[in-house]
This record gives structure tokens, sequence and C-alpha cells, in this order.
């Protein structure tokens, strides 16, 4: 008989394993998006990895282009108008399935889902279809339509999340002490739910500030937004000024991720706060 | 009892040496040392913070020891992987297998033993027979009610006859009548197939009412294993004193010196002088704490015991217990069972306290 | 109203049928303006011009040209399906079993890519896969070929960034099936006799299920309706039925037939969804951090 072994037998093989691919996933995860930031400030007309010098003339390329301007400041302006709209009316209808008593809630809720369930390629050729005839393509009002509708599945799912987490006793109370639906809204839902609100208005943002399979079709010639910009860029030409471009945007989703992450936990903070 | 008989065991026993654990500098096990023997059902008892569910742990393979050895019916298990070890365990929260049938559930562990269908099947189902689930095989474990999931699992745990069946806490998820009900089933069916069991519990009275033995754990270390009756009747510390059963502490000083099992004068913080017997050496003059239960506190005139005036009297059917006051101002509590012939004395009453020197026991008392 | 509370207390519910129409009123008009006016038109270019007809549908379904995308569409979609299951389960395995700052990590790993732009992503897989970009640099310094390989435009390319575009639609779900198997079922079956293998086998994987399935659906549904990344990374070799409707609108103006193909698209995807009811879990992808 062999003398006891002294030493803790391993019996972690298979698991390292398992955490070896994973980790090896999270490279290919995240690496495409950031080789590209390096690349963005080469010196040369062509992309190369790693880049032969530093230079930010991509980025000055980019600021100083109208067209790649124009189509920002239309996509932010097509973000904030779709961000409010897609807010305020999902929270309104999240509050209606939650609190209300709707008549056809199932139908309902089968359209909130159904922007995410018809593949986008759908609902890009159909709005362009209807739009062409509506006048809409290339306006301010069709692209929000457009992104709201897009965005709000996202905004509803969020804020009735945040509905279903809080107590109703809460709601109950405030009416019982006389205060009006609008006035137990104002006080006791909306700062209770703001959490999801807020993180539901900031993903919204991206969404439609990303969105290019809708822009693609319901864009005109002169009318375009950031997206289909870029489509139609990368489609000519693998350029560093796109390399630039996709940094930025790159930077902007962290930010978004980032402060949607610290305005969350802080808001959560305040309603546990007020709410015990 | 014919399916109990195919379940029956070897029962083998087990033997813990110098048991350490740290979790960082904090020594969860602290040099533990106990033996379990063959068919005995042994409790470990404690408070949480205890060691006990550690212990358990590194019995079933889970927690490395940093220090000591683990055998279990002679063999050295200390380094075995919990999957070589042939013991069977039953988890707090029973932990059926929520996607496998019943019948599936208590078959694993043959299955993983590399035995036909046919044969599981048969031994699931006398297994199941043993718990008195016959015909529930079908069923998911989430159609069950609490206590039929706990006899699933122990039937799971006792099906390929373990040679040792750890409990961790398996009743404390089952509501009191159901848990005292499962109390005495288990007990039943550990004495038919006669398995060595190993039971932790911070539950005294569940302690005290399955067990042959208990070894009652704080912070670390074992302070006393017995019988229960050992453990009630001679507490060998203050803490076992404590934690089993109601006691009342009083505080004084030892007038002489004395050796374990001597009865010794202590003056206490109030003055009074009164006897006791010395669980351990004291020195002269040195700290310690008489330990009385109420029970064994005897009423009588002011002028002959311990002077005392009762402050609160509460009845709870089978007996009063009373709330005293003694001189120096501390409060202790006197149990008058119901029936016996001595009216219980008003509140605001000086009463005399007496009591037989064997039922004060004095601990040295460091604080 | 103040006076009168009990009228906004009906069963729990504070508001009316009339309010909560109100509530949903605004939403009801622009699913209508941006969702069933426009698919139901498009439906009805395919069915009803110019005189009622399954004419285009027949095209769709027959024309080995079309068939042909179809084909390619759903076997690309499977490839990116069980490509992303492949490698998303050791991640969300990973992340079931982190806590603190590396499940932080490893979360971020994850939303980064599915928050960040489509385009962006798809647009990198070009840089690395072009001519003489990244990936074909390691290859040659690795030796594994002499000149650069033709990446770009191949299904595989295609395959590839689609699966890092849709992985993030995999691991969530994954996760958070993961997430919810107490450790004590790992005791119970190594305690039962399971060796690290068979508990995998027997009892994590299976538990896992819920999740995977949930995530396959997501990804193969996304997959099939899939338009910027087979758009720009493959080449008509590899055109997906996505890419086909826009040809049809775009460039045949052929809105009947394109139509048609939606039509076909709709009827196998909600097929799924409804196949599958349980599964469609969108919640799983908000704020899950």
């Amino acid at each position: 008989m062999s003398a006891p072994e002294r030493t803790r037998p391993s019996r972690h093989a298979g698991r390292a394993a398992i955490g070896a691919i994973a980790y090896a996933v999270t490279v290919f995860l995240l690496l495409p998006t950031l080789v590209i930031m390096p690349m963005s400030v080469g010196p040369e007309r062509y992309l190369r990895f790693p880049p032969d010098g530093f230079s930010l003339r991509w980025y000055a390329e980019y600021f100083g282009d109208a067209d790649w301007i124009s189509a920002t400041l239309f996509s932010l302006e097509i973000g904030v108008v779709a961000t409010l709209a897609a807010t305020v009316v999902g929270t309104m209808l999240a509050l209606a399935l939650v609190r209300g008593r709707l008549p056809g809630k199932g139908l309902v809720e089968l359209l909130v889902i159904g922007p995410v369930i018809v593949p986008h390629i759908a609902l890009a050729v159909a709005m362009f279809l209807v739009f062409e005839q509506l006048r809409l393509t290339g306006t301010l009002l069709g692209f929000a339509m457009a992104h709201t509708i897009l965005a709000l599945p996202f905004v509803v799912f969020t804020v009735l999340a945040a509905l279903y987490r809080f107590d109703a006793d809460l709601e109950r109370a405030a009416l019982s002490c006389g205060a009006g639906p609008l006035r137990t809204f104002r006080h006791v839902t909306l700062p209770l739910i703001a959490p999801g609100v807020v993180s539901a208005a900031l993903f919204a943002f991206i969404i439609s500030f990303d969105e290019a399979v809708v822009s693609f079709f319901i864009s005109n010639l002169d009318r375009k937004t950031l997206p289909r910009k870029m489509f139609e860029d990368i489609d000519y030409n693998v350029s560093p000024t796109l390399a630039a471009v996709a940094t930025m945007l790159t930077l902007l989703t962290i930010a978004a991720l980032v402060g949607s992450h610290l305005i969350k936990s802080r808001l959560d903070r305040r309603a546990r706060a007020a709410g015990s | 009892m014919l399916q109990s008989a195919a379940l029956s065991s070897r029962s083998v026993g087990i033997e813990i040496e110098g048991l350490v654990k740290r979790f960082g500098s904090v020594k969860a096990v602290d040099g533990v040392s106990l033996a379990v023997e063959p068919g005995e059902f042994l409790a470990l008892l404690g408070p949480s913070g205890s060691g006990k569910t550690t212990i358990l742990m590194a019995i079933a393979g889970f927690e490395y020891p940093d220090e000591g050895r683990i055998r279990v019916g002679g063999e050295d298990l200390t380094w075995v992987p919990p999957n070589r070890r042939n013991l069977g365990m039953v988890f707090q929260k029973y932990t059926l297998f929520p996607h496998m049938s019943v019948l599936e559930n208590i078959a694993f562990p043959l299955k993983m033993r590399g035995l036909g269908r046919a044969e599981r099947e048969e031994r699931a189902r006398a297994a199941l027979a043993t718990v008195r689930l016959d015909g529930y095989g079908e069923r998911k474990p989430s159609q069950l009610s609490g206590g039929q999931q706990q006899r699933v699992a122990i039937a799971r745990a006792i099906v390929y006859k373990p040679r040792v069946l750890l409990m961790d806490e398996p009743l404390s998820a089952l509501d009191k009548n159901l848990r005292e009900e499962m109390q005495i089933e288990t007990k039943h069916l550990q004495r038919e197939i006669g398995i060595t069991v190993v039971f932790v519990t911070h539950d005294q009275t569940e302690a005290l009412t399955m067990a042959d033995r208990v070894a009652v754990l704080d912070q670390g270390r074992l302070q006393q294993i017995g019988s229960p009756h050992d453990l009630y009747e001679t507490p060998r510390t203050a803490f076992v004193a404590g934690f089993i059963g109601e006691t009342n502490f009083c505080k004084g000083r030892a007038q002489g010196a004395g050796v374990a099992g001597q009865r010794i004068g202590v003056t206490l913080d109030g003055g009074d002088v009164v006897e006791a017997t010395a669980v351990e050496a004291v020195a002269q003059g040195a700290p310690v704490r008489i330990a009385i239960r109420p029970e064994r506190l005897s009423l009588g005139d002011p002028a002959t015991g311990l002077a005392a005036c009762v402050e609160e009297a509460i009845y709870a059917g089978n007996a009063t217990t009373l709330l005293l006051a003694l001189p120096s101002g501390q409060s202790i509590r006197l149990r008058v069972p119901a029936g016996a012939a001595l009216a219980s004395p008003a509140v605001g009453e000086r009463v005399g306290l007496s009591w037989r020197v064997e039922d004060a026991r004095a601990f040295g008392d460091a604080a | 109203m103040s006076g009168r509370p009990s009228r906004w207390l009906l069963g729990g519910r504070h508001y009316s049928e009339a309010a909560s129409l109100a509530l949903a009123a605004p939403f009801l008009i622009l699913a209508f303006v941006t969702f069933i006016l426009p698919l139901g038109s498009l439906l009805h270019e395919s069915l009803f011009l110019p005189q009622p007809t399954l004419a285009h549908y027949e095209r769709a379904l027959t024309e080995p040209v079309y068939l042909r995308v179809m084909l390619r569409t759903l076997r690309i979609a499977a490839s990116v399906t069980l490509l992303t299951l492949l490698l998303a389960w050791p991640l969300a395995w990973l992340m079931a079993r982190s806590s603190g700052l590396r499940l932080a990590i490893l979360v971020a790993s994850v939303l980064l890519p599915l928050w960040t732009s489509v385009l962006v992503r798809t647009y990198a897989w070009m840089v690395l896969l072009q001519k003489n970009g990244v990936v074909n640099q390691l290859l040659i310094g690795a030796g594994i070929t002499g000149e650069p390989l033709r990446l770009l435009y191949t299904e595989g390319a295609v395959v590839l960034a689609m699966s890092h575009v849709l992985l993030p639609f995999m691991v969530l779900p994954i996760f958070s099936a993961l997430r919810g198997i107490p450790e004590d079922y790992n005791r119970a079956a190594q305690m039962l006799g399971a060796s690290e293998w068979a508990t995998f086998r027997e009892v994590i994987f299976p538990l896992s299920l819920p999740g995977v399935t949930s995530g396959c659906l997501m990804v193969f549904l996304l997959a099939l309706g899939f338009f910027v990344t087979p758009a720009l990374i493959g080449g008509p070799q590899q055109m997906m039925i996505a890419t086909l409707v826009s040809q049809q609108v775009r460039e045949m103006l052929d809105w009947s037939f394109a139509g048609a193909l939606v039509g076909v698209l709709l009827a196998f995807v909600l097929l799924i969804a409804v196949a599958f009811k349980r599964a469609v879990r969108l919640d799983r992808f908000v704020g899950s951090a």
C-alpha cells in the first residue's frame, strides 16, 4: 500500500478547459472592435495593424466633411426624438398593461413584441413602401416613428420589470390617502420606476443611433443617418475615416453603458431609501 | 421491513483526527478529533459559525482540511474526491434534480455505478418503498410536498448502500409539526438499516431527539461529546451548559481551592455564600460561574435558602416559570411543574432558594 | 377625484378601461402606422396585385435561383446558431461561476458588443478579413499560408461575422439558466458518485437547456432575417433572403415579389416563434448587468 497522498487531488482539468475556452470567446467578442481603435490613428491611407505612426488626420477628415457631420447631426436629432417618444409612449403602455384594464391585452402584448420577432428587413421594406406614399422617407418624423417602434419593446419590458418589482400597495396607499392617479404616478410610481425608465431611455437612444436596416431603406439622397452613410462608405471602400467613426461610436457605447450603470445604481439607491 | 433489509449495509465507523480548516485567517475548525462508532447516529450541534458544517463538508470531500485526517471504516479518505468516497448525503434543500422523475433521481447513483437499467429500477423501487412512497416514482420532485421530497432525498442517499450517511440540516426547511414527525421517522429508518449517520443541526431539541450521541461545537472547537443525558446532566463547559437546555448562571468567587468534582463554597456577587460542585479545578478566590437548571431549584422559607423576590409568574400549562430577583439584582428563573402540591408564591413575595449540590455546577470564569 | 378613490381601485388595478385605452392609444396609433399598415400593404401587394394571385409565392418557392437563396439562408442561420452555441456555453458557464470584478468584466465583454453598432462590428470584420488584413498577416506569420487568402465574400466569413454579432443573444439566456442552478446540485451529483463529466452530462447541461433553447431560437430567428452583415461581408454567391428582398425592391422595383419573399420569411419566423412561444424572452437582453 502506498503512503497516503499529501497533495490535493486535481479535479479541475475539465473546468480549466471550459474556462480557457470561455476567456478565448471573450477575446473573440472584444477584439475585432478594439483592433479598429489603434488602426484609426495610423497615418496611411490603407489600414494597417499595428499602425506605422500616430496621426489624427482621419478624425480631422471626419470633422471636416459636411456629409459626415450632417448625417451625424441628423442621427442625433432622430435619436433624441425617438428616445423621448419611445420612453413616454412605452411607459404609458406599460402602466396600462400592469395597472390598467386594457381590452385585448393579449393582442397588444403581441403587437409590442412584434418588432422583435419580425425580421427588420421585412419591416424596413414594408415601411419603405408606405412611407414613400406618405412622403415620410428622409424626414425626421419618418425616422423618429420607425426608430420609436423598434426601441419600444425594450422600453416596455424594462418598465414592466420595474413595475412588477415594486409593491403595488404603495400606490394603493397613496390612492387611499386621497391622491388622484396622476399625483400617485408623479409622486410614488415614477420615482420608484425611475431607474428602469432611465436605463430604458439610454438603450432606446443607442438602438436609434445605431439602427441601420430600416434607415437604409427610408433614407433618401439628401437626408441620411450616420449608419446609412457608413453603410454606403463601407460598401465602396474600407477607408480609415470609417475606422475613426467606428472608434468614436464604440467609445460612445462604452460611455452610455457606464453612464447607464452609474445613473441606475444611484437612482436604485435613492428608490430603495425612499421605498423602505 | 423486507425492503429495508435489502438496504442494510455493513456499518462502519468514522475517525476524525486533529482536523484544522482555515478560511483566510479564520480557523473554521480548530483541531477537532472525534470518533463515530459503527451504526451510531451522531449529531454535530452548534450555533452558526461553530464549524459543524465545515466538518461535514470535510467528511463529504467538498473541503480539504489544512491539517488532520479523516478515516471511514479504517480507510484514509482525507484526499479522496467526493464522488469516490461512496458516502451518502442529504442536503439542506433536498437537491432533487428537477429534470428527473423521482425514480430517476433515486436510480441516479446506481447509474453512476454502472448498474444495468433493470437492476437500477428494481433497487430504486425498493428504496422508494422503504421511505413509504410507492407509486410516486413517475412524478417530478416539484409535484411532491416538502416531507415527501425529504424522503426521496433519503432514499436516493441510501439506495447504493453507502458506508455512512451525512445529513446537513435536512429538516430545517420543513414546518414544525412535519419536522418532528420526520425526526422520528428518520431515526427509525436509521435503526432499521443500521447505517452510521452524521447529522448537522443547530437545533438542540432535534439533536437530543434523534442522536445517540451529540458533539457540541463552538468557534471551531469540540466542546463536549456525549449522550443527550450526559450533555444535559453533566455539561463540561459553561458553553454547553448554556447551549443545551435552559440554565441560570450566577457569578461569584471560590471561597477555597477545589479540584474537579469537589464541593466548594462560592461567594456570590450579592454577598451570599452558596455551595456548588466544581467542574474543573479552581483556585481560591478565582472567579466562577455557577450553572443551575430552572427545574432543579426548590422553593422554601426565605430564612432557609438564598433569599429572592418573586417578580413574575408565567403559567404555561405543564409548568409555571417564576422570574426571581436575587439581592444582587440578578434575575433567575425557577420552574415549578404543574400538579406539584406546592402553591405558587404570589408576585412580590420573598422566598428562599435551595438546590442539591450536584445540580449547581461551578465553571471557572475567565471573563 | 380625491374624494372617491374607490373608483380607481378596481380589483387591484388603478386605471379604468377608458384611462387604460387612453394610455395605450399613442402606442396603438404608432403601431398601426409603422407596423400593421406597412406589413399589411406589403402582403397585400404580394397577394392582390394586379389581381388576387399566388403567382409571386409560387415563383419564390419553385424557381431554383430563389430556392437556393432560401436554403442557403437556412443553412447559414443553422451554422451560426450552432457556432454561437458552442462558443456561448463555456462563456455563460464561466460567468455563472464568477462574482465581483470578474463577473463585471465578463458581463461587460458581452454587453459591449451587444450594444455596439452592428455596422461597426461588421466593418471591423471586413478590416480584419481583407486581403492584407490582420487575419491574413497572422496566417502568413504562422506559416499556414504563403500568400494572402481570399477570406472576405465567403460563406465562412459570413458565418463567422454573424456569429460574432449574434453571440450575446446566445450567452445571456444560457447565463441566466446556469445562474439559477444551485451549487448544491453539483455537490449532490458528486456525492452520489458522478464524475465531473457525468455531473455535466447528467445534471448541469440538462438544466441549462431552457436557456439553450431560448438562445438558439433568438439567434436563429435573427439570423434568418439578417441584412447588414451578409450584405457587406458576403458576395453574390452568399446572398441571403434579406439581400434578395432588398435587391427586388431597390433594383428590380418588384414589390409584389419582394412582398412574397417577406411573406415566406414571416410565415417561417412566426411558425417557429409560436412553436417555442415560451422560450422567447426579451427581458433577458435589457439591463442584464
